[in-house]
């Protein structure tokens, strides 16, 4: 995957796979509308809620995990809470949480995400993605790899590796 | 500290791409950059702008991450994440690719010319550092290959003057290395900083090292030869490295690049913040443990990460930068009254 530093492998079919009886969490529905978003005049900051509605993690659902049925929100593995946006900062922090603490895939699901976020949001925002602190055995190695924008672009310059990420990140099917 | 260091002119270097590093020419007429386009352009001045001279485009399959001038300025070296290094041979504006150097696992990330021409360092996501010795045919051959590091090896640099080699890493140290015998050895582990170190630069002396970080910090190592008046132990007859300063604080993101002005000594850094900041010794503080003032910042130096800021070796104050945003930016510094 994104090479040498430990957590990044592990086998082909692993993570969250492996949890046959995963705890499943409720969609939260479409978002309503403000006045302001209406008011064509008044300029649209981005904010946690949109990030989500960009469906930056949703939209891993599908194939992302092989043929898991379940989408990335119904597994909680990203919630709107963990999502922190500034807009006038130009700042997102993802935070996404493994099911499982040895999910072998993490560190694909957090370059999915990662590259998400470059293709929606707009150049200046600076992105952190990192899992939920206490949710995953490799946590810091797999936060580091992620913070790593050489290892990233290398990752993402891999035709193979970036297939996978594309195939994640493709609307369900 | 309010202008001190000024925009002159800003190139759209590599567009629509990244511009990861930048080299001056050992003269200061030439300076290199390279990016995620997979290109090299060789930039030169024409009256108050910046021309691009050359595009090397045919030699890497992938990002060009650094770039480095042979001493003789006749040269320049290309690391890519495509595993290969280009020797590129210069002829007035033109550059030729005379060799590629093959033999690390996957991604080169730096490349660097000793102070004499005729050894080459090399480093790569393999966790190897490799010493290349050429010969008056520019045949390249790899002398010893290093694997000190537990993670990949994100720079490499030679002393300004000896045949001293360090490289920094992923896995947090900075290594440093020189000749015993027949081999290249590990001679010293700088341990302290808390994440990845980026990059590294000597001072004009050679005598102390600054390294930057993802950890947010500047150290500066300070090289005590064995008997040294102050007492810092070493072990046989290596020098012993010790970090006498840390500058901690004034930058909010990743470190990725450190440059100290082989003129004047200033130290400029490159961050992911967007900013680039100069900082200078305070000239009253004690030399075991010196201080250092911040003299310049420029917060949206560039309108993303600052990837690596380089002094021109000849024109004082001459500083150029580069950033994910593709572009390249000359600068013009001014230490300000009364430092």
């Amino acid at each position: 995957m994104m090479g040498g530093g430990g957590g990044a492998g592990g086998g082909g079919r692993g993570g969250l796979l492996e949890n046959a009886n995963p705890l499943i969490y409720e969609r939260s529905g479409e978002r309503p509308v403000t006045a302001g978003e209406e008011d064509e005049q008044v300029p649209d900051s981005i904010d946690a809620r949109e990030i989500f509605d960009i469906r930056c993690c949703w939209a891993l659902a599908g194939r992302w995990g092989f043929g898991h049925p379940l989408t990335l929100e119904e597994l909680n593995v990203v919630e709107q809470v963990r999502i922190q946006v500034s807009d006038p900062e130009s700042t997102v922090a993802v935070a996404f949480t493994p099911t499982i603490p040895h999910c072998s895939m993490a560190t694909l699901i957090g370059l999915s995400i990662k590259v998400k976020l470059l293709r929606s949001l707009p150049q200046r925002f600076k992105m952190d993605v990192h899992i939920t602190p206490g949710t995953h055995a490799s946590e810091h190695a797999v936060n580091k790899q992620l913070a790593d924008k050489e290892r990233v672009a290398a990752a993402l310059e891999n035709t193979h590796l970036l297939e996978v990420v594309n195939q994640c990140l493709s609307a369900r099917s | 500290m309010k202008d001190s260091l000024v925009l002159q002119s800003r190139v759209p270097a590599h567009p629509d791409s990244r511009c990861w590093f930048l080299a001056w020419n050992p003269t200061g007429t030439l300076l290199a950059s390279c990016g995620g386009d997979r290109k090299i352009r060789i930039w030169g001045s024409e009256g108050d702008s910046w021309i691009c001279k050359s595009v090397l485009s045919e030699g890497h399959q992938r990002t060009v991450r650094k770039v480095a001038w042979s001493p003789c300025g006749n040269y320049l070296a290309s690391a890519s994440f495509d595993a290969t290094t280009c020797i590129w041979k210069k002829n007035q504006d033109d550059f030729e690719c005379v060799t590629t150097l093959e033999g690390h696992e996957n991604e080169v990330k730096s490349v660097a010319w000793a102070p004499s021409g005729n050894l080459l360092a090399t480093c790569s996501r393999d966790k190897s550092v490799w010493v290349w010795e050429v010969d008056e045919e520019d045949e390249y051959e790899c002398v010893s290959v290093l694997n000190s590091h537990t993670q990949d090896v994100k720079h490499v640099v030679w002393h300004p003057r000896q045949e001293l080699l360090a490289s920094a890493s992923y896995d947090d140290t900075v290594k440093l290395y020189q000749e015993e015998g027949d081999d290249w050895v590990c001679c010293a582990t700088l341990e302290g900083h808390e994440s990845t170190v980026w990059s590294l630069a000597f001072d004009p002396s050679g005598q102390r090292l600054a390294s930057c970080s993802d950890d947010r910090t500047v150290r500066i190592w300070r090289q005590y030869l064995p008997g040294n008046e102050q007492g810092v132990a070493c072990s046989g007859s290596d020098p012993s490295w010790k970090c006498i300063c840390t500058l901690s604080g004034f930058h909010t993101r990743t470190i990725y690049d450190v440059a100290w002005c082989q003129l004047t000594g200033a130290l400029a850094t490159a961050c992911g913040d967007d900013a680039i900041r100069v900082f200078e010794e305070d000239p009253c503080s004690d030399p075991q443990q010196p201080t250092f003032s911040l003299t310049a910042h420029v917060r949206q130096a560039h309108s993303q990460d600052v990837n690596c800021v380089a002094w021109n070796p000849k024109e004082q104050g001459l500083l150029a930068s580069c950033s994910d945003d593709g572009e390249v930016a000359f600068w013009e510094y001014h230490q300000p009254v009364g430092l």
